[in-house]
């Protein structure tokens, strides 16, 4: 087996507001290898976007890493100091996010901050850079990307301004890219168009792809394996296909059972009841107990004592005592 | 904890409410800055209202034998040119202070929000014909616009607080404008609309209660401005007059002895300080708890 | 055009040719520069206790329309009506006793409740507005229709930020049906949720649906939702609707160009079946400058002469199933 390319240990990135403590993150494992795409899948809240964050090293205060370890291409991201992580960041890992128009600096036009890139980090001369952001339009397809690389943000839609996002983020060939829900701002068929772009340049880099996306259809569409989170942990990670096949963890078959399918007409969808929960307090049992259907099939166990991740196969993990063997054997004692 | 019992427990922290007066009470006290600016401004209505009670000497009692006399046991911030006991003055003079912000805010407060929200609310005539209004008045130099009030008016405490009063009515009323404005583009607005809602009852339910946390912040901000333009104008001699112990008025006396008996101008100018940097935290602890958006 | 076609015998709610145009980019002196027309003559009926559902993307004018239904905007020219009753231009009383019978589901359960005011108080200024029972009785009123839509009527005290989202778009529909409206809009009432949170108030719509007898218009971006809410539905595209049919219909056989680009675009989630296939060239155009004829025909794969020069008129091709196309006539 390869290396991974990225692995996160025990992560715990806390934010210490005004209001107290929050555990946006509380204990997430994940890695990444060479190559792939990870969907790292979540509703509002779950962390999703503060794991993105933390392995970028951009939570903001009163948001502090507080435990775990980031280990990214044979280095540990969390001991670097802040100007060896600067270095990192764009060259070897790099950042989409949601609103590209936000990301964009509005008074310069677009190829100057393609073109940035190259000046800066790689040390060319304007006019080499310059050419070398018009190849990058044209290979993000950009219409006529000359004239394009003169426009400023403004100019451009949606769908182009993650367009230049993304030849922006790729420009420097790095390792790594973390997209940040990079189409749930855009319309549908153009949220198609960028998705496939993003998954054809980072298999054509080489670059491996966190794709952070509350979107399970996207998921599917792009991702090799997927990391399911809620409140704070990644609670299922599996490969695409055997995810939406076998769901294990009973948040993971809520979920599939409660989004419309095109083409696949469901009498009725299923309730997640109850809500997303807030981060703030201290929790003993498992987390998604109070909204899970399935609790019972395990007993009080599960409000008591907080499951492991546990290994189901390669590449398997279920954060449920479901999954734990003894379980299915208790399971099958009272039935 | 179970999470079934967290769940419980941060359902039962949502109780506490999260708006109305006594929360933004609650709220308040829970500020330092908000408490001493709150104990201060306390401190300033009491003398107000009951300082002749208890202040230690006759503030207008002349002593010619006691005059310019340092601070000591017996006169705590000394006496001025004619022997009078500057701590008592001072706190006389508390009076005029929260005189100035009740006559001229609520007189600024009042017209401008009705300006305002006519303008706001009302047709597009009305709201062209009450901003140029408006835009006239501000195009003049706020001490300017209030010294030709005064001009017209003849000068006079009462009349300098009615001229600061009048000229901070633009401010008010281009700020509930701009709030009204907002609030109608509001979904919950269109809501009432769409429930069958006329222009009467949208103000009231909707547009109002929303734009006043806006114009109590402004209120803060704009009392201390407010007692500075009035204290400037006893300054200039255009507001009130000898001998009443207004601070601006008795800052004028002092320039004379500014050299000779520092303590003349500095009780005046200490207790104009500490008043409006009273104001000035409690306005600011007061948007802290009332404006989401600043935090 | 074909407006007889639309009146059906059994429609709640008939429009024809509908437009809404909103000015932009005030000039020097205020004048507007130029016209986006969001709604361009829409013509449709909605049956009574049916659901059509309303796709587009964003800035095809699907909320405009809705709003304007609701004469909650002013149309531009065209006619909607009521039960027979023409809806825009009446005097205000009459629009308010109208409005008793026509309600609005928002988009943003944040925005679409004032901060301000209990939810209780927020779902009982319809009844107040409306002078209907005394005090205690629209309190008991509300506290039912808390009930009906699964919120226990102990919150009603309670200020919208003490509330989930998908509370407070619970609250949203309690305050749209209190009046027992017989027709709802209901505009993107799911996008702004969770997902593990859409489906119950989806359910919920469904529901509410068959206890009170309610027709909808189900207004949504995402062809999926729309497929699991609506009987019928029609495609809008800047300000026209492209293609209006019976749900199974339309789903099995789309007919326009912009209707099989919106499909093959959906993100289906089910790894086996990648389907990110790019029908559809370029951009959304401005909708300022929209092109001559055919408004699709720019990002049209199929696109004739004749597409530049007309404008394709909706046109029924099968049994309650009408396209807008050149490539279908």
């Amino acid at each position: 087996m390869t290396e991974p390319l990225l692995s996160i240990e025990g992560l715990k990135t806390h934010f210490f507001g005004y209001d107290g403590l929050v555990r946006a993150v509380d204990g997430v494992d994940l890695e990444v290898n060479p190559g792939e795409v990870l969907g790292l899948v979540g509703e509002s809240g779950c962390g999703k976007t503060v794991t993105a964050l933390s392995v970028m090293r951009l939570v903001d205060a009163p948001g502090r890493i507080v435990g775990g370890t980031i280990r990214f291409d044979r280095r540990d991201l969390l001991s670097l100091s802040a100007s060896e992580m600067a270095q990192v960041r764009g060259a070897e890992i790099a950042m989409i996010f949601q609103q590209p128009k936000v990301s964009l600096n509005p008074v310069m036009r677009v190829g100057r901050q393609i073109a940035e890139q190259f000046i800066r980090r790689r040390g060319m001369d304007e006019a080499a850079a310059w050419k070398e952001a018009i190849g990058l339009l044209a290979a993000v397809g950009i219409p006529a990307p000359e004239a394009k690389a003169r426009a400023y943000p403004h100019e451009l839609s949606g769908g182009q301004a993650q367009r230049v996002m993304i030849a922006i983020a790729l420009s420097l060939k790095p390792k790594l890219l973390i997209a940040d829900e990079p189409t749930t701002a855009l319309d549908v068929t153009v949220q198609a168009q960028v998705l496939a772009l993003l998954r054809e340049r980072c298999k054509a880099l080489g670059t491996s792809l966190i794709l952070v996306t509350h979107d399970l259809g996207v998921v599917a569409q792009v991702a090799d394996r997927v990391a399911v989170m809620y409140a704070g942990q990644v609670v299922e990670q599996a490969p695409v296909e055997r995810l939406f096949e076998a769901p294990e963890h009973p948040y993971t078959r809520g979920l599939l059972g409660s989004i419309p399918v095109l083409g696949a007409l469901k009498p009725r969808l299923v309730e997640i009841p109850g809500n997303v929960p807030t981060l703030d307090g201290v929790s003993v049992g498992c987390r998604f107990a109070a909204r899970c259907g399935e609790r019972l099939r395990v007993g009080s166990r599960c409000e008591t004592e907080a499951p492991p991740v546990i290994a189901r196969g390669p590449g398997l993990q279920v954060r449920c005592w479901l999954a734990d063997p003894a379980a299915a054997d208790k399971e099958r004692a009272l039935a | 904890m179970s999470s079934l019992a967290l769940e419980r427990a941060v359902e039962a922290r949502a109780v506490i409410r999260r708006a109305g007066w006594r929360w933004t009470l609650r709220q308040l006290f829970r500020k330092r800055t908000a408490l001493i600016g709150g104990a201060v401004v306390l401190f300033l209505i009491v003398c107000a209202l009951w300082a002749p009670d208890f202040v230690p000497y006759d503030p207008f009692k002349v002593n010619t034998l006691n005059r310019l006399k340092p601070p000591s046991a017996a006169h705590w911030l000394g006496t001025d040119e004619l022997g009078r006991d500057l701590l008592s003055r001072v706190l006389i003079g508390a009076r005029f202070f929260v005189l100035v912000c009740l006559i001229s805010v609520s007189i600024a407060a009042s017209v401008g929000v009705f300006l305002g929200l006519i303008a706001g609310s009302g047709p597009s005539w009305l709201d062209v014909a009450v901003m140029r209004v408006i835009d006239v008045m501000l195009a003049f130099p706020y001490i300017l616009l209030t010294l030709a009030i005064i001009a017209i008016l003849g000068p006079s405490l009462w009349m300098a607080m009615i001229s600061v009063g009048i000229a901070g009515i633009p401010g008010y009323a281009r700020l509930v404008r701009g709030e009204v404005l907002a609030v109608k583009q509001e979904e919950y607005v269109e809501a009432m609309r769409a429930l069958g809602a006329g222009p009467a009852a949208i103000m009231v339910r909707a547009i109002l209660p929303n734009v006043a946390s806006s114009i109590i912040i402004y209120m803060s901000f704009q009392m201390p401005l407010a007692v500075l333009a009035a204290a400037a104008l006893s300054f200039l001699g255009l507001g009130a007059q000898p001998p009443l112990p207004e601070w601006g008025a008795m800052l004028v006396n002092a320039r004379t002895f500014l050299r000779t008996a520092w303590w003349t101008s500095a009780a005046p100018g200490l207790a104009i300080f500490v008043s409006i940097l009273a104001l000035n935290l409690l306005g600011n602890a007061l948007r802290d708890v009332l404006d989401p958006k600043s935090k | 055009m074909n407006a007889a076609i639309d009146l059906d015998a059994d429609a709640l709610i008939k429009v024809e040719r509908l437009s809404a145009h909103f000015p932009v980019k005030s000039g020097f002196f205020g004048r507007p520069s130029a016209w986006i027309r969001a709604v361009d003559e829409v013509s449709l009926a909605i049956r009574k206790r049916e659901t059509l559902g309303l796709v587009g993307e964003s800035g095809c004018g699907k909320s405009t329309l809705g709003r304007t239904i609701l004469a909650l905007r002013r149309a531009n020219g065209g006619s909607v009506h009521f039960e027979e009753k023409s809806v825009l231009d009446l005097p205000p009383e009459d629009l308010k006793a109208l409005r008793r019978h026509m309600q609005l589901v928002f988009q943003d359960p944040f925005a679409s409740l004032n901060p301000r005011e209990t939810v209780g108080r927020a779902v009982r200024t319809a009844l107040d507005l409306h002078k209907i029972g005394t005090a205690r009785e629209r309190t008991d009123a509300v506290s039912e229709i808390f009930r009906q839509v699964g919120l226990h009527p102990a919150l009603m005290d309670r200020f919208p930020h003490e509330f989930s989202g998908g509370q407070r778009q619970r609250v949203g529909i309690a305050r749209a049906i209190v009046l027992r409206p017989k027709f709802l809009v209901c505009d993107e009432p799911v996008s702004a949720l969770d997902v593990s949170i859409q489906a119950q108030i989806l359910n919920l719509l469904k529901d509410l649906q068959q206890q009170l007898g309610l027709t909808y218009l189900f207004i949504s971006h995402n062809l999926a939702i729309v497929e699991h809410m609506a009987d019928r539905v029609a495609v809008m595209y800047y300000g026209r609707i492209v293609e209006i049919a019976r749900r199974d219909e339309l789903y099995a056989r789309p007919r326009h160009p912009y209707t099989k680009a919106l499909f093959a675009a959906v993100p289906i989630p089910n790894p086996r079946q990648r389907t990110l296939d790019i029908q559809m060239r370029g951009d959304p155009p401005d909708p300022t400058r929209m092109p001559s004829g055919c408004r699709f025909r720019n990002r049209c794969p199929y696109a004739m002469d004749r597409c530049a020069q007309e404008e394709p008129a909706l046109i029924e091709m099968a049994p309650d199933h009408r396209v807008a196309c050149w490539l279908d006539s």
